[in-house]
């Protein structure tokens, strides 16, 4: 029975969803409708899960003074202070009726001074990161990595002005060698196609592997004893 | 004397300056304009029930202003006004520009008539149209401008539940390898022999997304061969319902080998709901535990090339799988093996081995034909029409476009 029900909910939650677009008559309409909503309720109560997970793990590692425990103290006092300035609405001027991210409110200041600035941060070394991939991707090593590396050369100058001072002194009936011009064709004609083919390959696996989900035969994501051989 | 040019002069300027303002405000437009500077109003309106939908939306259609585009020239756009039948009071529902001379009304209640007038408008005065007949909306039961999509889609599926049930009956199917699946085995057996732990990342989105689905399925397998060698697994997820979803299905795959009592619900552990946060999270981990193998299967976005790349300056074996065409290139550079698009969704049956879930990956290939054979004939019928001329071709590549079109 523990496995019966979800299956059983999964089967006509899927199959509504599904029947919904086809049908916008309530009730499928407004059940498709109905059911993204109860996931976002779901979702706002596993918050409370996840905030005392953080606190009962980091808390352990502390109280155990495990390796690395002193990141462990930063993480629970940030947690804590921006959960206690964002609940109380503290510094906030219109008070605990105003909106929470109130410009003055001690959450907007942790929020645009610390985690706006630390998220950036983040963000930028991909930067750095995407320099040593392609170093590695580009590395001439056999026939298709030496025509990805002159694929990519000819994208690379193309998006730059360097692109163009290059082969501007083509004559027009060789515009097409002119490298912005094939730098454009290469996304819009290849790329996309090999874009769209990888989108066609997934859109039919979404179909086959929501079907085999409400015909009820994929159980691996309930977490049991399927998903291996 | 002097003095005396100076004050007149001053007494001048002053007077021109008063004078100038009083002219000035004298010449600011009215709000009211004559009639024959007013834009022309929109000769016809017409207003039905928005078609297929489930209702509380009324179509409404005119036909351009006489001074839209040409006459005057000076409509900026339309107002679309609604009052019940019956009632005089108009309600402004809506606005268009100039050269749209359609718009949706979404705040209608069901079975309630309205009437409706269009105000071509200069954006200071205008012109109303004659009140529209009255209208109500209502909900449609069969959605027909998806008739194509159903058509294909129960194709599709059809093709599917038969494939599976062609192999419950015992038939043999053939399966291509797929080099990431089978590289699982070594990759956790790298682990083992390095002593070393295994981390699995399931993307950054919830258990509303097929991919994190699909991660959690391919999850099972992995913590399998884990909890058969003995090592250890670390999973910080970013969802909490990931994280429930993601300890049952380790403690079931623990269970399946005899080795329940080691699993520890400490294996997975929530970090943070935000993307940066989780990748700092997600990198300092990598640093200071060193995982031998990471695992990297859902939905990624930016984080997908700092995580992949992380894991590849601490030497890890890397497998990544996601249906994110955008970052499926950062994982092919940086990743070992990259389960690309529909692999990680034919994952769970691939791994499964069992002859209904493969089935369903045989399913798959007729929906391959029909994108296929649509392919060639649109690309035929555009060619041969652009070298003909001949309106059967357009008609045929027109008709095969609306079969994908969503409108």
């Amino acid at each position: 029975m523990k496995r019966q029900i979800p299956l059983i909910i999964t089967a006509i939650v899927g199959t509504v969803l599904v029947v919904s677009v086809f049908i916008p008559h309530d009730p499928f309409g407004r059940l498709g409708e109905d059911f993204s909503v109860f996931f976002d309720i779901i979702a706002v109560f596993a918050f409370i899960l996840g905030g005392g997970n953080l606190i009962r793990v980091h808390g352990d590692r502390i109280y155990k003074k495990a390796k690395d425990w002193p990141f462990s103290i930063i993480t629970i006092a940030g947690f804590l202070v921006t959960l206690i300035a964002g609940a109380f609405k503290i510094g906030n001027p219109d008070g605990i009726q105003g909106d929470v991210a109130a410009p003055g409110s001690l959450f907007t200041l942790i929020y645009d001074n610390i985690f706006t600035p630390l998220q950036a941060t983040m963000f930028s070394i991909l930067a750095f990161f995407v320099a040593s991939a392609s170093y590695r991707a580009f590395r001439a090593k056999n026939k298709e990595a030496t025509i990805l590396l002159v694929t990519a050369f000819i994208i690379l100058l193309g998006r730059t002005p360097v692109g163009h001072y290059v082969t501007f002194w083509l004559p027009s009936s060789l515009d097409f060698f002119h490298i912005p011009v094939l730098a454009n064709w290469i996304m819009a004609i290849p790329n996309l196609a090999g874009q769209r083919a990888i989108m066609i390959g997934i859109s039919l696996g979404v179909i086959s592997m929501s079907l085999r989900m409400i015909l009820g035969i994929e159980r691996g994501y309930m977490g049991s004893d399927e998903g291996g051989k | 004397m002097l003095r005396y040019s100076i004050a007149v002069l001053l007494a001048l300027i002053l007077i021109g300056t008063g004078f100038c303002q009083e002219t000035g405000e004298a010449s600011t437009p009215d709000t009211l304009q004559p009639e024959y500077l007013k834009p022309a109003p929109p000769p016809y309106i017409q207003v039905k029930d928005n078609p297929s939908d489930g209702g509380g939306k009324i179509l409404v259609t005119w036909d351009l202003s006489p001074d839209d585009g040409a006459g005057k020239n000076n409509v900026t756009g339309y107002e679309i006004f609604r009052a019940i039948e019956g009632d005089t009071v108009f309600i402004s529902v809506g606005f268009s520009t100039s050269g749209v001379n359609q718009y949706v009304d979404s705040g209608a209640d069901d079975h309630i008539s309205y009437v409706f007038k269009v105000v071509a408008t200069d954006g200071n005065d205008g012109s109303a149209s004659i009140i529209s007949q009255p209208v109500h909306s209502y909900q449609q039961w069969i959605n027909v401008n998806l008739k194509y999509l159903f058509l294909i889609g129960a194709l599709i599926c059809g093709s599917v539940i038969y494939f599976i049930y062609h192999a419950k009956r015992g038939k043999k199917l053939f399966i291509r390898k797929i080099a990431g699946l089978e590289a699982i085995d070594e990759a956790v057996g790298r682990a083992t022999e390095m002593g070393r732990p295994v981390l699995f990342i399931p993307g950054i989105r919830d258990m509303d997304d097929v991919q994190t689905i699909a991660g959690i399925t391919i999850l099972g397998r992995v913590a399998r061969t884990i909890a058969e060698y003995d090592i250890k697994i670390n999973m910080p997820v970013s969802k909490s319902i990931v994280m429930t979803t993601a300890r049952e299905m380790i403690k079931g795959a623990y269970a399946s080998v005899g080795r329940a009592d080691e699993y520890s619900d400490d294996m997975v552990y929530y970090t943070t709901d935000e993307q940066f946060g989780y990748v700092a999270a997600v990198d300092g981990i990598m640093v200071r535990d060193r995982p031998a193998t990471c695992f990297y299967m859902g939905s990624f976005f930016a984080e997908s090339l700092i995580f992949a790349e992380t894991g590849n300056s601490i030497g890890a074996i890397q497998i990544a799988g996601t249906a994110m065409p955008a970052q499926l290139p950062f994982f092919v550079a940086a990743c070992d093996y990259t389960l690309i698009g529909e692999e990680l969704f034919a994952a769970s049956a691939y791994l499964s081995g069992e002859p209904k879930q493969l089935g369903s990956l045989k399913g798959q290939d007729v929906g391959k034909l029909i994108a296929m054979v649509a392919i060639i004939l649109g690309v035929f019928a555009a060619t041969m029409y652009s070298i003909t001329g001949f309106g059967f071709f357009e008609s045929m590549h027109e008709f095969i476009r609306s079969l994908f079109t969503l409108n």
